[in-house]
């Protein structure tokens, strides 16, 4: 299939990994991130972990938008689609991530008019299709779906469509990445950058991690020889001592970003004082509210909302996994109170969430007698 | 899914605690449904412990009854699908051909069938006969009596249309033992053709997603192929199941939990059209999760396996037939799929319904 089928061609695959073999040194240890929750499905979903030398290592990062978003968002948005006549409009992402009293589908399941769709615009057709009834759309992601919102924002205003409205969780990359980095516990020596968040946002913003920092950082596309060749970058940098942004992911991310994308997001969105994140606590300026000139359409304007903070519980330990310093299976409540049949924490529900991605692609897999190089 | 009534049935009644009782979801949801992990547990935590008694046979796709010593099939499936009709197919003819699959799937020929409607008030008549219409279509090509039915009318707005449940009696091929248990490291496992095509086509035909493709549902009996393997190969067959609702991926997890092995297949072995791929990149759906209607997965001992593919490629419509991998002792209880370029991921049952992944 073109466009998928080059880069999974298993010749130029065996080239790149032999290219990471020769970059590794084998007397040290790579601790690699990917930021983004599509590179660690894909890492996952290609059985990448495979091909490595055993002393690189990926730590999973924290953009995956619904692994972030604490449980208190999740029942405010569910207590507004309880009130009579309010039809709950969100991603499929979103259907199985559990709030206090159960995720969207089993609220469903109670009764809830709760609607799966497969773009911000298919909420604003719901919206037109049932005047008596008023839909919110539960909108979450990083700047990879934001402008999306903010474009339905834009077209909702300009047809006065009264009775829809966006519940609004968008959150930003860069502060997330800072979060990690300030991170006492935290060691990593390279970051794959986010691929489909940098097609809107560009790759200037990651100068200060390549700059202040002193980390390479290498944004990248999510077939396997991207992911390869985006860490044969990161070796290649390491062994010389560099550190810089690079853009392996040219075809679609221009190193600007999309000015059309980032207006509209200026238009219709402000960034919040604060936002908690799950797993990391509260972030300052890291996440985007709905503006004032467009209130009549902010959900959390509109109704009320109890707003209230609800911790994870206890034993769960989303918060170690999603900085990186546990893995999944180091968590003591992964694969025996938390599967992804019935999760307890939102890492297990999203397919990009790191807990989900090892349960299901990687858990009671062999381990590998010796990967496809041997080191010296 | 059924499991076999061959065990005495329990006796305890009503408050007295009925052993083995595991289901402990406090509301049926839609993920029940689903044909994945959700539905195994509803199936064996709650109605195989209460209907069919402590010692059950591992569930498959129709139970063995024994009546005055004649060994028969015995299968039902109820259909609930939206839209009715969709490229390639309609409900009634998914009716008619996942009895019969049921039962060949089981090592049985579909003899007679019955069939209950739930009818929507407010359907036009011209919809219902249409599908009344492809049901005896689909009867005549599989070679099924239709026997006997029943109707039912809900209020407008209680069903989508119409809902219908097929029930189906068969004979057992002669020379066909299936049984997980059978099934021994070394085997191989065989797919009778293309993935998927059945549940982009029903995803696509919904129109919500703005794609469009000309790809179609794989609805049809899978009679023939399967009778054309266990011509050829009888002896060597020891599991069969038709990878419907959870898919390939689903059928094989039950596979390798019933049979304790590990199920090896390498996914570029495994046929998927373009228009499937594509779709399912799009969406973030794994092919392996989407259903289909009209194909069946076959354990083989390795001696038969090459006669089986043979006999399958020369039934009309089983060109497509080949071996994707094998059953090894490890992962144990799970099934790996191993690409091209040297990885490797372990792929579980479907979790719930596969919803796509966009943010």
């Amino acid at each position: 299939m073109k466009y998928l089928d080059e880069f999974r061609n298993p010749q130029l695959i065996a080239k790149a990994v032999d290219e990471i073999c020769g970059l590794a040194d084998p007397r040290r240890q790579y601790r690699l991130m990917e930021v983004c929750g599509g590179h660690t499905h894909a890492i996952y979903r290609f059985g990448l972990k495979d091909l490595l030398p055993p002393n690189i290592e990926l730590i999973h990062g924290p953009g995956c938008p619904v692994c972030v978003l604490p449980m208190g968002r999740i029942d405010d948005g569910l207590a507004i689609a309880a009130q009579p006549d309010v039809i709950f409009a969100a991603f499929g992402d979103m259907m199985r991530v559990p709030g206090t009293h159960g995720s969207p589908l089993e609220h469903k399941a109670r009764g809830m008019d709760v609607r799966v769709i497969y773009s911000p615009s298919d909420a604003i057709k719901l919206a037109q299709s049932n005047p008596g009834k008023h839909v919110m759309f539960f909108a979450i992601g990083f700047e990879t779906t934001a402008p999306s919102t903010a474009l339905t924002l834009l077209r909702a205003r300009a047809e006065g469509l009264h009775n829809f409205s966006v519940f609004c969780n968008h959150v930003t990359i860069i502060p997330a990445i800072r979060a990690i980095l300030d991170s006492p516990d935290m060691r990593i020596d390279g970051f794959i950058g986010p691929g489909h968040v940098s097609t809107v946002i560009g790759c200037r913003p990651y100068e200060w991690v390549a700059r202040n920092e002193g980390k390479p950082i290498v944004v990248s596309g999510f077939e396997p020889l991207d992911l390869l060749q985006s860490i044969a970058m990161i070796l290649s940098q390491l062994q010389k001592g560099e550190s810089k942004v690079e853009n392996q992911y040219k075809r679609v991310v221009p190193w600007e970003g999309n000015g059309a994308a980032l207006r509209w997001m200026a238009d219709v969105f402000q960034l919040r004082p604060y936002f908690e994140w799950r797993g990391l606590g509260f972030i300052s300026q890291s996440a985007l509210r709905i503006r004032e000139s467009f209130a009549e359409w902010d959900a959390e304007q509109r109704f009320h909302v109890p707003g209230v903070s609800v911790t994870d519980p206890k034993a769960a330990q989303c918060g170690e996994v999603l900085k990186g310093v546990l893995k999944p299976s180091q968590c003591k409540l992964f694969g025996r109170e938390c599967t992804p049949d019935n999760p307890v924490g939102s890492l297990m529900v999203s397919s990009e969430g790191s807990c989900a991605a090892y349960y299901n692609y990687e858990l009671r897999k062999n381990p590998k007698e010796s990967s496809l190089c041997t080191l010296a | 899914m059924h499991a076999s009534l061959s065990g005495r049935a329990s006796e305890s009644r009503g408050e007295r605690a009925v052993p083995g009782i595991r289901f402990r979801d406090p509301q049926i949801e839609m993920a029940h449904g689903a044909g994945g992990s959700a539905s195994r547990r509803l199936v064996e935590g709650l109605f195989a412990p209460m209907l069919f008694g402590p010692r059950s046979e591992p569930l498959s796709d129709a139970a063995r009854v024994t009546i005055d010593g004649t060994r028969l099939a015995l299968t039902t499936d109820a259909f609930v699908v939206t839209p009715l009709t969709f490229p390639g197919g309609s409900i009634g003819e998914l009716a008619v051909n996942g009895t019969v699959n049921d039962l060949a799937v089981s090592g049985a020929r579909a003899e007679a069938m019955v069939v209950t409607f739930v009818l929507e008030a407010g359907l036009p008549t011209s919809v219902l006969q249409a599908e009344i219409q492809a049901m005896a279509d689909a009867s005549r090509r599989a070679g099924v009596r239709i026997a006997g039915g029943d109707t039912k009318v809900v209020e407008h707005g209680k069903a989508d249309g119409m809902y219908i449940t097929t029930t189906g009696v068969g004979s057992f091929l002669p020379g066909v033992e299936i049984d997980p248990k059978s099934v021994r490291p070394g085997d191989k496992i065989l797919l009778s053709g293309w993935i998927g095509d059945h549940g982009v086509t029903i995803l696509l035909a919904r129109g919500d997603l703005a794609l469009e493709s000309d790809i179609r549902s794989d609805t049809r009996s899978v009679f023939p192929l399967v009778e054309a393997a266990t011509l050829a190969a009888a002896p060597g067959i020891r599991w069969m199941r038709d990878p419907t609702r959870g898919g390939v991926a689903t059928a094989l997890n039950e596979l390798a939990r019933d049979c304790g092995l590990g199920v090896v297949v390498s996914e570029d072995l495994i046929p998927v059209r373009d228009a499937v791929r594509g779709a399912c990149e799009l969406l973030g759906l794994d092919p392996l999760h989407i259903a289909n209607e009209g194909q069946f997965l076959a354990v083989v001992a390795p001696e038969f396996a090459d006669a089986a593919v043979r006999a399958l490629r020369k039934v009309p419509g089983g060109e497509g037939s080949r071996i994707i991998g094998d059953v090894r002792e490890q992962p144990a209880g799970s099934v790996l799929v191993a690409n091209s370029y040297g990885g490797s991921r372990i792929v579980d049952m479907l979790v719930g319904d596969p919803l796509p992944r966009i943010c």
